[in-house]
């Protein structure tokens, strides 16, 4: 049978207050992890990068052409300097999601607290990029907006921002891994390692990278939005 | 007689399967933003970038109320928050 509940591998108690070392934890500190030192690499080597690229340094420069080009195609020009968060924010997903091929792993974004704390870093960037690039004009725009009675109404819409952002991606997710979990439990056990890979492919890999993709087009979508001038 | 917790379990499961039921219309307005893109695409086919782009997103953006209607359906099975206020009305009521 599917399980629902997280497994907890720990429980660290500091003043009474009890904090949970769940899979999804540790699944987060792997990636970054892997992210910190894939980074450091990069950094690294940067001193030994060529004018004519070769290898490793083309892989790099790919990349980083790859989402400047997306930065410019989906962004406003203004928030271009925000492009490295952005970066994280796909690269960290997209690893996140990706853990879910390998049997037996669950990915940390099919438990809702991680793709709910990344969509509040997105509504406070939306606050940020209004307040500072459009100052009073963004808090009168948004949420006095016809008159200051319907500050409640706003308030609720400009909430609902992060929470349908995270359900959007903890849904996908939790759905391919229970559809996944559940053809495990139905293939015999001879034919377990070839029947689930075509799931695999489509449910991980394929939804994986969409869902990425798409929390950062919408996340860059609403930060260039609150930015530009009306 | 069976016992009184069956007769939810059943009743939350009848629940969950109409709270999937909302991907009917979900998975029309998805096929509908779809064909539009296709259209779009055979008139200009140099745009094909750009619309790709955007009709990924306006599908995701469509898919949130099915995807909603998904995380009700889980929550009525895995978390089942209908079980704990009937366990303590069969508490209170004498001859259960």
């Amino acid at each position: 049978m599917f399980d629902a509940n997280v497994p907890v591998h720990g429980v660290i108690t500091i003043n009474g207050f009890e904090l949970w070392i769940t899979n999804t934890v540790v699944m987060g500190w792997v990636i970054s992890a892997i992210l910190i030192i894939f980074a450091l690499i990069v950094r690294f080597k940067l001193k030994n990068f060529k004018e004519r690229p070769t290898g490793f340094q083309n892989a790099v420069e790919m990349m980083v052409d790859a989402f400047e080009g997306f930065m410019k195609a989906n962004g406003n020009p203004a928030i271009a300097w925000m492009g490295g968060w952005f970066f994280t924010l796909f690269t960290f997903i997209l690893l996140a999601n990706i853990t879910g091929i390998f049997p037996g792993m669950r990915p940390p974004t099919a438990d809702w607290p991680l793709p709910l704390a990344l969509a509040l870093t997105t509504f406070f960037f939306i606050q940020f990029s209004g307040i500072r690039y459009r100052g009073w004009k963004y808090v009168k725009g948004t949420y006095l907006n016809p008159h200051w009675l319907f500050l409640p109404v706003n308030l609720l819409g400009e909430l609902s921002r992060p929470i349908s952002l995270s359900f959007r991606m903890f849904g996908n997710i939790l759905g391919g891994l229970i559809l996944v979990t559940l053809m495990y439990q139905l293939t015999p056990f001879f034919a377990r390692f070839v029947l689930p890979i075509p799931l695999h492919l489509i449910f991980d890999i394929a939804f994986g990278a969409l869902q990425a993709f798409i929390f950062t087009v919408l996340s860059l979508t609403f930060v260039g939005l609150a930015a530009a001038e009306s | 007689m069976q016992h009184p917790l069956a007769f939810v379990l059943a009743i939350a499961h009848i629940a969950a399967v109409i709270a999937l039921l909302n991907g009917i219309l979900t998975t029309m307005g998805q096929a509908k933003i779809a064909a539009a893109a296709i259209e779009s695409i055979a008139r200009q086919p140099e745009a094909r970038g750009p619309i790709a782009t955007n009709m990924f997103v306006g599908l995701a953006m469509a898919e949130t109320s099915g995807i909603y209607g998904f995380v009700i359906a889980i929550l009525i099975l895995f978390a089942r928050p209908l079980i704990g206020p009937f366990v303590d009305y069969l508490m209170i009521m004498p001859g259960m």
